[in-house]
């Protein structure tokens, strides 16, 4: 009797953690705010400005989340993680979603039981060394002691590049991108690799970028993008498609700057679609019908967020590249809204 | 069988389960097994429930699959195509070198500061004092980070050491190159006969030994005290010196060259090795010291007074009465101080020093997403560490303490 009662009790307790995991999208309507896991600190990605307001490319993501899903951009509760933790804590459901330049690989995907919804920065592994060491190719660096970040995919990266090229290499395994950033001033290690992106943002925050150079070479595939946990499928449709707005907003030509005279309503019906003037794609998402435009409320297009945090324009200065629009020959590509 | 029948009195009630004296505790006892039990029987099906919500299973067979990243310092070969399980071990033995030289380092110094802390010498008692409060009263990590921080900045690049304009120069003769990356030192290279010397320096450890119970004995029959301390160091190093020249020096030694980027050959004893080992050793010396003190001043005046009576001068009294009877009071501590350093060293991810939490709950446990295993692996492998500790500790405190006849 008593072992039965036990089981039942579990057997409740087993059934109520599953409720209470159903709906990431009620959970956070509930809140009333989003728990946005970031980085710890990488310029134009996910880093505070002066006064402590979290500014980036991903934090973006974050903000045009919150707005669609909460109407309110600063809705955000933003919290940075290591690239150690940050699985732990996606799937453990202390953050809804992981917004931290993370590269889409097979086995995240499906071992790791995340589910990555899009790619906001395409991205590849480069190498930085001082300018005075000379050296001008990757292929150059045999001996080399090297700065890493832990638990990245950069780390399975560079023992591949450096195996198949049967060169050797003096790892520096670092935590955080501070920490690998300070190491690579003070000397402790002749190179410091990490995605091409992060190494502009690094460059661009030391004191002299010009005794710096990114090496040509870039050694792997970096899919960079939000990511959500496993078995949550309307969840994961939200993110997925705010993604996609930032995108297709883009390519649309709608800006932050005609974004109230094209809710009026506009001939094109895919623009109205978008805005939800016409048919009904918010409430299928479960949320407001205006959801696509208070995304876009937030930061702007994807474009225009690309530019205010890591374009050309700012200290970074990355080109668009593989992240321009298919129209202008790059991968940015949202599926229609229809 | 009759005797415990009639102790059990004429019937036996439930209710005599709690009301009576002989049974309650049993009850109790019973009881609070079953709750423990039923608790952690409910712990593990949580845990189990959980993971399968998460899509996870328990199971143990990623740790044969490639690891895919590098360690370094590795004591045994290991490449990024070996498995999770040999970059487990490759951590192991690391954490392991960090123990063995931080528990060495940090005796030595602990003895030495928590004797001369009882010193009569004003400012050598005083500077002690301030020694153990700062290591301390400090948290440990910022000790670690502070030597590692120490390093970074005081030695020079080795690039430093390259060319005509170098700004740096390698120290005694061109062999030893201390750089903000690590201590390249000469390393031996042993040569055709260099094991003959080997075998002759490790036979003369074991006459050293034989002198020390043959001279022990002597002193006891004659009175007699012979020069011990010099005459040990002459069996330490006039035959295997002897046997090195007459082998015709087959051990030779590969000094550091800079090449590139590193300097190679030699010895290379890498910063963070220094930084987590030093600072593990200062701080748990500093304890050690305070164990050793209380150690010494547990044992009653008058056991020095007699010495000094008997006419043994401050060395001999420490050596032969004090310590002694002072080591039944150090060891106890020690010992948890020795687990303390092997765990504190731990800490060593803040510098970038790869051990087993470093590989198997940092690298392996992040590539693979197997929290739960790896933690637990973790935690077995640190207990195993920590009770093996204890018991060689043990069996040296059941060696030194009072043997009651």
């Amino acid at each position: 009797m008593k072992k039965s009662l036990f089981i039942s009790t579990l057997a409740a307790a087993g059934m109520a953690a599953g409720f209470a995991s159903a709906g990431t999208l009620q959970d956070v309507q509930a809140a009333g705010v989003l728990k946005c896991g970031t980085g710890t600190g990488q310029v134009g990605f996910s880093a505070p400005d002066a006064n402590g307001y979290w500014e980036g490319i991903d934090v973006a993501v974050c903000r045009a989340i919150a707005a669609a899903v909460l109407n309110d951009k600063d809705a955000v509760e933003f919290v940075p993680l290591t690239s150690k933790v940050r699985f732990s804590s996606l799937t453990s459901g202390e953050v809804d979603l992981l917004s931290r330049t993370t590269t889409w690989t097979f086995s995240r995907d499906v071992d790791l039981a995340l589910t990555f919804v899009g790619i906001n920065y395409y991205d590849g592994q480069g190498f930085m060394v001082p300018t005075d060491l000379g050296v001008s190719s990757a292929l150059e660096l045999d001996g080399a002691t090297i700065c890493i970040q832990t638990g990245t995919t950069t780390e399975l990266n560079l023992a591949d590049y450096f195996r198949s090229n049967g060169m050797s290499f003096e790892p520096v395994p670092i935590d955080t991108t501070a920490e690998a950033q300070a190491s690579y001033i003070a000397g402790a290690c002749d190179v410091y690799t990490t995605d091409s992106s992060a190494l502009a943002s690094a460059r661009s925050s030391f004191e002299n970028p010009d005794d710096h150079v990114i090496l040509p070479e870039i050694i792997s595939k970096e899919p960079l993008g939000p990511l959500v946990r496993h078995g949550d499928d309307q969840w994961a449709d939200v993110v997925r498609w705010v993604m996609n707005a930032l995108i297709a907003a883009e390519e649309l030509g709608i800006t932050s700057a005609n974004l109230e005279t094209l809710a009026a309503g506009t001939n094109n019906p895919e623009i109205n679609r978008f805005m939800g003037t016409e048919g009904n794609l918010g409430e299928m998402l479960g949320l407001d019908a205006d959801w696509a435009a208070r995304a876009i409320s937030a930061g702007g297009n994807y474009g225009e967020i690309f530019e205010s945090t890591i374009g050309e324009s700012t200290p970074i200065g990355l080109a668009r590249g593989l992240n321009a629009q298919w129209t202008q020959g790059g991968l940015m590509y949202s599926p229609p809204f229809r | 069988m009759a005797m415990a029948d009639q102790n059990a009195g004429p019937t036996f009630r439930l209710s005599m389960l709690i009301y009576d004296t002989r049974y309650r505790s049993l009850t109790i006892q019973v009881i609070v097994l079953i709750g423990f039990m039923a608790g952690g029987v409910w712990l593990v099906n949580n845990m189990l429930n959980n993971l399968s919500d998460l899509g996870k299973d328990l199971g143990f067979g990623f740790l044969n699959d490639a690891a895919g990243f590098e360690i370094s310092p590795q004591l045994i070969e290991f490449s990024s195509q070996d498995s999770n399980l040999r970059a487990a071990i490759v951590g192991m033995l690391n954490t392991l070198m960090v123990a063995v030289v931080g528990c060495i380092i940090a005796t030595i110094i602990g003895v030495i500061v928590g004797i001369a802390r009882l010193s009569k010498n004003w400012v050598v008692a005083r500077l002690m004092t301030v020694y153990v409060e700062m290591f301390r009263n400090v948290p440990i990590l910022l000790w670690i980070v502070f030597a590692i921080a120490i390093i970074n900045d005081i030695f020079p690049v080795p690039r430093a050491f390259k060319g005509d304009s170098a700004t740096a120069s390698m120290l005694f003769n061109e062999s030893v190159a201390l750089t903000n990356r690590g201590f390249y030192v000469p390393s031996p290279i042993w040569l055709q006969g260099s094991m003959v010397v080997v075998i002759v320096f490790i036979l003369s450890l074991v006459a050293i030994k034989f002198f020390g119970t043959w001279s022990k004995k002597r002193q006891e029959a004659t009175g007699d005290i012979l020069p011990n301390f010099w005459i040990k160091l002459g069996i330490f190093v006039v035959p295997a010196v002897l046997i090195y020249f007459i082998m015709g020096r087959p051990i030779e030694l590969d000094y550091p060259a800079f090449v590139k980027f590193n300097f190679e050959g030699g010895l290379f004893i890498r910063a963070p090795f220094i930084a987590i080992t030093m600072a593990l050793a200062l701080y748990t010396a500093a304890f050690i010291a305070e164990a050793v003190r209380s150690g010494i001043q547990a044992i009653s005046k008058g056991q020095s007074e007699a010495a000094f009576a008997l006419g043994l001068r401050p060395n001999r009294t420490m050596q032969l009465i004090i310590l002694p009877q002072a080591l039944r009071v150090i060891i106890p501590p020690l010992i948890s101080q020795f687990l303390n350093l092997t765990k504190n060293s731990s800490l060593a991810t803040a510098v970038g020093y790869i051990e087993i939490t470093g590989t198997l709950g940092g690298t392996i446990l992040n590539q693979t997403g197997r929290e739960m295993e790896c933690i637990m692996l973790l935690m077995l492998i640190y207990l195993s560490i920590s009770l093996s500790i204890s018991m060689v500790m043990n069996v040296y405190n059941n060696s030194v303490k009072l043997k009651e006849r």
